[in-house]
């Protein structure tokens, strides 16, 4: 079956089983291997990707069911090589260990921060409640993201400070 | 005291302090490597046929069907295995364990064939179509009927087995234990306790990709492992592929918490498709096949007792051990200690005596038994010391941090020969176990405490220390499967003073790259963001026996401090000729050789890396380039401690169990980067609420896996856990180059029992004195009733 959908900004569309999950169309066909797998029962978390902005996990889901809607993955996070405040927020915070947890755990923290841009603790928490992470111990990922909600990407928020450019990240 | 304030002054060191991570910039980007991310030309897929039963005798199996489905290139089974001679492969403990199942299945979820096809799709509906016809046997559930005379054999594979009988092992000295207890002027405590069958589920679950190439021989061996060294020389040992023909690469790893030490069928199925497809064979398991085959943890049923004064110091402990260790002997530890170092289990205490005996058990269960953050075993012997010197507390009605401020092995006494052959290199556990409690407030808890019980409230506030032994070798004592435990490291200056280190540890989220970097740094003064660090790959890195029981920064981060220095050294040699001057009048300043009393006059790094490279006349024996390599073998274990407190609420219209505060207060010697210790112990005290609260995998009586998915296996989210509230003291290692004991392990260790003992001080008013984990909302339930059954 042909399935359509953006995927990061880009149109695309191929020939698939009807069968193939959303996770398996994002890593095996398009090659976007930054959306992991992790358990097969929606506990996890590890697969969540935006499906029209609203969090999802893309092992529970067909990949026909995304026909004709937007999907955003982690490698579409940053933008114009500028990382989003939450991929810096997570380094500066030490959000991260394995690393292996962190694509879901930042598809949810922008869906969060987008509909909320000031979480309470426990409102982060609420929203990561569905992802597992066996390294972190969560406290560092709730800092992380109050960090991000802290340094907007907004130029005309309060935070002055500069966005961090990919290649300065890099360096 | 805490990292926050390190923060403001270590923000980008040369050398110890916090930093930012290297290896962060790829994973926020969703760029890291894990192994199903690598998709290699012609790669095909492996999926295994499970054993739906725990013990049966395999009759047929019948692969007709599967062998035809479209896309599939390969079916394979034990019998196919047996010409290889592949059909059993050795174990880490001198066993053998079936890699496809030939005469019987032995656990539910055994391996018994791989189907390899086109895509993992293909693969997984042959599956389906493989046709097995079993002779159900009686299985072995319960480790406690194991070796009752009519218990089923398990293991009828190996000649002149007549029982399930694994090993008998023990250490201290008994008679003399047995005479402590024999006093008539003391108080003896008794309590079984359970730590029950867990699992490390890391959020990566294992697999291997497997390129054979026909032509020159060579096997690349693509393994999601935290020992690849060892692995190769495996291989070659188990599968005849001389050792120069291997290369084990282990990727970006997805967590590993000695989940990934051991070798598993499925990368023996994946080679062995290779060879027989000649094209590449991924194989990753399912969430169901990693809980349910791979290895797990603990399942040690033990029955600890103390003997102490009446006025609470601790004479002697003793304990036995019946520890289930699945179908398979597949533990992972030095071959020494079947028990790994569970005789580490008189705890930080200053003892008369102390022994041990364990047995080891076969059961119609998973293999394994060392993993999960467990230090080869330090987590069973610490939670069952802090667990008695609770009991005993409770008996004498002495408050739990007292009784262990009493008992505690005193400063000067280091280093500590304890009576089970630990030499305990330093420590300071009373400041520690102080600092947690002004932390804390403990004090006021128990005002708290007593306020709330006068309202019906049920909190509770428990208390552990513990001291680790992480870091094996020595390589003379410690040896898996005949390979000493050392680490290799080897430094490489480049001309322009930049560097690689090559270490034999694999980072499975700890950090090496950072950490590794600040050694090098600290120790010879190159930025760190100066300094590649390689590892995970056998042709790129020397040998070593890999990261599992908080070793790394033992024993590998000692291994990368020498042979900094001994590029240093060389730099000397080298700066002198520069400088016209003798070495010996040359000091070293970081990152620079000065002329002593005339520092203008100096070498950096950087310029003798030049000149090492250039055209220099070098000195007589200096060859032209600023590398070395060294061993490092180490001379003793470190000795990790801590101090932590936990305070709990429990409902008790329900039973539910919150962690409302935990303080940790750990002390790992010197500090490398203070921001991966803290990330390191918040993830142990995460390990310790699933462990007290949720996690355990049970069997029903026909040996079925009630743990085979997250939806019945539970781990914490991020609304079952505190803000961990940390600290630290520092007492260096003296035996340690760097004076660094690790940490790895620790909070893993440690808190499982204070959550335990916050528990059942909450439920004094039931006159609960033990209940075992997990500590579920039922479980605390029938225990208010009267009921704190063993969960097995």
């Amino acid at each position: 079956m042909q399935v359509t959908m953006t995927v990061n900004g880009a149109e695309v569309s191929h020939d698939i089983e009807p069968r193939v999950l959303l996770v398996h169309f994002i890593r095996d066909v398009l090659a976007l291997t930054g959306t992991h797998w992790g358990c097969d029962t929606s506990n996890c978390g590890l697969c969540v990707v935006l499906l029209d902005g609203e969090p999802v996990k893309s092992c529970t889901m067909l990949a026909m069911m995304a026909d004709g809607h937007d999907v955003r993955t982690v490698e579409g996070l940053a933008r114009d090589g500028t990382l989003d405040p939450l991929q810096q927020g997570f380094m500066e915070e030490h959000g991260l260990q394995c690393g292996f947890c962190t694509p879901g755990m930042l598809m949810t923290s922008r869906a969060l921060l987008d509909s909320n841009p000031n979480p309470s603790e426990q409102e982060i928490r609420e929203a990561i409640s569905g992802q597992i992470c066996r390294c972190t111990g969560y406290a560092t990922i709730v800092r992380s993201v109050q960090w991000a909600a802290a340094h907007p990407a907004e130029p005309d928020s309060a935070d002055s400070d500069q966005p961090v450019t990919d290649s300065e990240v890099s360096a | 005291m805490t990292t926050t304030e390190e923060r403001a002054t270590e923000e980008r060191p040369i050398g110890f302090g916090r930093m930012q991570r290297k290896e962060d910039p790829r994973f926020i980007r969703g760029k890291g490597r894990y192994l199903d991310d690598i998709t290699l030309p012609g790669m095909l897929h492996g999926a295994i046929l499970r054993s739906p039963v725990a013990h049966a005798r395999v009759v047929s199996i019948d692969t007709t069907a599967a062998v035809a489905h479209p896309g599939v290139q390969a079916v394979i089974t034990g019998k196919d295995l047996e010409p290889l001679n592949l059909a059993w492969a050795p174990t880490l403990s001198a066993d053998v364990q079936a890699v496809l199942a030939t005469d019987k299945v032995r656990f539910q979820g055994q391996e018994v064939a791989f189907v390899v096809a086109d895509d993992r799709y293909a693969a997984r509906d042959a599956l389906e179509l493989i046709d097995v016809e079993y002779d159900i046997l009686r299985p072995v559930v319960d480790a406690r009927r194991a070796l009752e005379p009519d218990a089923p054999v398990i293991r009828d594979d190996l000649e002149g087995r007549t029982d399930n009988h694994i090993f008998d092992w023990e250490a201290g000295d008994k008679a003399a234990t047995d005479a402590v207890f024999a006093r008539d002027d003391i108080v003896v405590v008794s309590q079984d306790i359970v730590y029950p069958r867990v699992h490390p589920a890391p959020m990566e679950t294992c697999g291997a990709i497997a390129d054979y190439e026909p032509i020159d021989g060579k096997l690349t061996l693509y393994e999601t492992t935290q020992a690849p060294h060892a692995h190769r020389t495996l291989y070659a040992i188990v599968a005849g592929i001389p050792e120069h023909k291997i290369r084990v690469i282990s990727p970006d790893i997805g967590g590993g918490f000695g989940n990934k030490v051991g070798i598993y069928p499925g990368y023996v199925c994946a080679v062995v498709g290779s060879i027989v497809t000649g094209r590449p064979v991924k194989w990753v398991e399912d969430r169901s096949e990693n809980l349910m085959s791979t290895s797990f943890a603990r399942d040690y049923l033990m029955r600890g007792e103390v003997a102490a004064t009446r006025d609470g110091k601790i004479l002697a402990v003793r304990t036995h051990v019946l520890a289930d260790h699945g179908a398979f002997n597949a533990t992972a530890q030095p071959t020494k200690y079947p028990a790994g170092f569970f005789h580490i289990f008189t705890g930080s205490y200053d003892l008369e005596a102390a022994h041990c005996s364990v047995t080891g058990v076969y059961t119609n269960k998973a293999p394994g038994g060392v993993a999960y953050a467990c230090s080869f075993r330090v987590t069973e012997a610490v939670y069952l010391v802090e667990r008695m010197v609770d009991v005993l507390a409770d008996e004498l009605s002495i408050d739990p941090v007292e009784l262990r401020l009493r008992n505690f092995i005193r400063p000067e006494q280091f280093p500590y020969q304890n009576k089970t052959g630990w030499e305990y290199d330093s420590g300071e556990y009373e400041t520690a176990m102080r600092l947690a409690m002004d932390m804390a407030g403990y004090d006021e808890l128990r005002r708290e405490q007593a306020e709330k019980r006068e309202r019906g409230e049920l909190m509770g506030i428990g208390v552990a220390f513990f001291t680790e032994t992480v870091g094996a070798g020595p390589r003379k004592h410690m040896d898996i499967v005949g390979l000493g435990m050392a680490d290799g490291a080897e430094l490489r200056v480049h001309p322009t003073g930049k560097a690689v280190v090559r270490i034999s540890v694999q980072s499975q989220g700890q950090g090496h790259e950072t950490t590794f970097a600040q050694i090098v740094a600290e120790e010879i003064g190159i930025p760190p963001e100066d300094i590649d660090v390689v590892h995970g790959d056998t042709d790129q890195t020397p040998f070593g026996l890999g990261t599992y029981g908080s070793r790394s920064t033992p024993v590998s981060g000692a291994a990368v401090a020498l042979v900094t220095r001994k590029v240093r050294d060389k730099a000397r040699l080298i700066a002198a000729v520069m400088l016209e001057a003798r070495p010996e009048d040359l000091e070293w300043e970081k990152g620079r050789w000065f002329v002593k009393g005339d520092p203008a006059q100096s070498k950096t790094i950087a310029e003798i890396a030049l000149a090492a490279h250039g055209t220099l006349d070098l000195p007589e024996g200096v060859d032209g380039n600023l590398d070395a390599e060294v061993t490092y073998d180490p001379p003793n274990l470190t000795f990790p401690f801590g101090a932590y407190i936990c305070v709990v609420d429990i409902d008790p219209g329900t039973g539910v169990v919150k962690v409302c505060r935990f303080v940790a207060v750990d002390d790992c010697g010197t500090r490398i980067n203070p921001m991966i210790i803290e990330g390191q112990v918040h993830g142990g005290l995460t390990d310790g609420v699933g462990m007290a609260l949720m996690e355990i995998i049970a069997f029903d009586p026909e040996g079925n896996c009630l743990g085979g998915s997250f939806m019945d296996y539970l781990i914490p989210t991020a609304m079952e856990v505190p803000d961990w509230e940390t600290g630290h003291t520092v007492t260096p290692s003296p035996h340690h180059p760097i004076g660094a004991k690790g940490i790895g392990e620790s909070a893993t260790v440690g808190s499982p029992p204070a959550i335990v003992n916050a528990i059942v001080d909450a439920l004094e008013p039931y006159g609960l004195r033990h209940m075992d984990m997990p500590c579920t909302p039922a479980r605390v339930w029938a225990a208010m009733e009267g009921r704190p059954e063993p969960p097995v």
